[in-house]
């Protein structure tokens, strides 16, 4: 009996060692998902800044139309290789309000860059951009193999 | 007249009830002289833009501005709803002096404070 006693205590005893385990657990739990939760809050902090895109096409052109607010002109870059668009950039911090408290701060700073592989082959030569309202607006005109046409087909 | 008013009343808010809004993102600055407001609406443009204060309420909308789509869309990212964001305002802010700029689709507001609240250096004699 008194053996058997001997025995218990440290099976008792490490009970609190299961406690602090479990602790330990939750103390990982949370250091992993407290930043995480915060990260997926604003999915930016991982993937940077995406602008939305949209992409249309009539039967000369194909218009890829791009939000961009607050950008310079000069700080926009698109290119054309290999009938992939990438459009590119940076938007650097405005330092005007050097002295200013920041209340809040949701607007990204930074590069960003978006490539898409266009559905038509497009002359690159003839490409056109404009930039209004803060919406980039790319122009790109099919070539001619890439237009639909109209065969005639006769019948004999 | 009034089933008239009545109709239209109840259109506006069934219209409200139904609208999805997209909430610009926005950087707010205090400086000593009042705050700076930047909001991101692309698309927008001056004519689109609706800044309402009510007491101590600031609402900003913006509405697209009736964009030509050119096409077949292949590939859409873009939420088209209006946007739409309300903030409170510090009562130190002369709301007289409030003053909006509108910038490749990025709002800027200016909210002076007034000048009681404006630190001063009281000069001894």
């Amino acid at each position: 009996m008194s053996y058997l006693t001997r025995w218990q205590k440290p099976v008792v005893a490490s009970w609190p060692t299961f406690g602090r385990l479990a602790d330990l657990r939750d103390e990982i739990g949370r250091l992993f998902e407290a930043p995480l939760a915060e990260f997926a809050r604003s999915s930016r902090l991982l993937s940077g800044w995406n602008p939305a895109l949209d992409v249309f096409e009539d039967k000369d052109n194909v218009f890829v139309k791009a939000e961009l607010p607050g950008m310079k002109r000069e700080d926009i870059e698109v290119s054309l290789h290999d009938n992939t668009l990438s459009i590119s950039g940076e938007r650097k911090a405005e330092n005007n309000h050097k002295d200013a408290e920041v209340y809040r701060s949701e607007r990204f700073v930074g590069r960003f860059q978006r490539t898409i592989s266009l559905p038509w082959a497009v002359a690159s030569d003839k490409v056109k951009a404009e930039y209004k309202v803060g919406i980039l607006t790319v122009t790109l005109p099919k070539t001619e193999e890439a237009k639909p046409k109209q065969i005639d087909v006769s019948f004999s | 007249m009034p089933a008239t008013v009545q109709k239209e009343n109840q259109h506006e808010t069934n219209h409200a009830t139904t609208h999805e809004y997209v909430t610009p993102e926005v950087n707010i600055f205090e400086t000593k002289d009042g705050y700076i407001l930047e909001a991101e609406m692309p698309g927008v443009g001056k004519d689109g833009l609706e800044i309402t204060l009510d007491n101590n309420e600031l609402t900003i909308a913006g509405h697209r501005s009736s964009e030509t789509v050119p096409g077949e869309p292949l590939f859409r990212e873009r939420r088209l709803s209006d946007y739409r964001r309300v903030f409170e305002l510090d009562p130190a802010i002369d709301s007289a002096k409030i003053s909006a700029k509108m910038d490749q689709g990025v709002l800027t507001l200016t909210l002076p404070k007034s000048e009681k609240v404006k630190p001063r250096k009281i000069t001894v004699d």
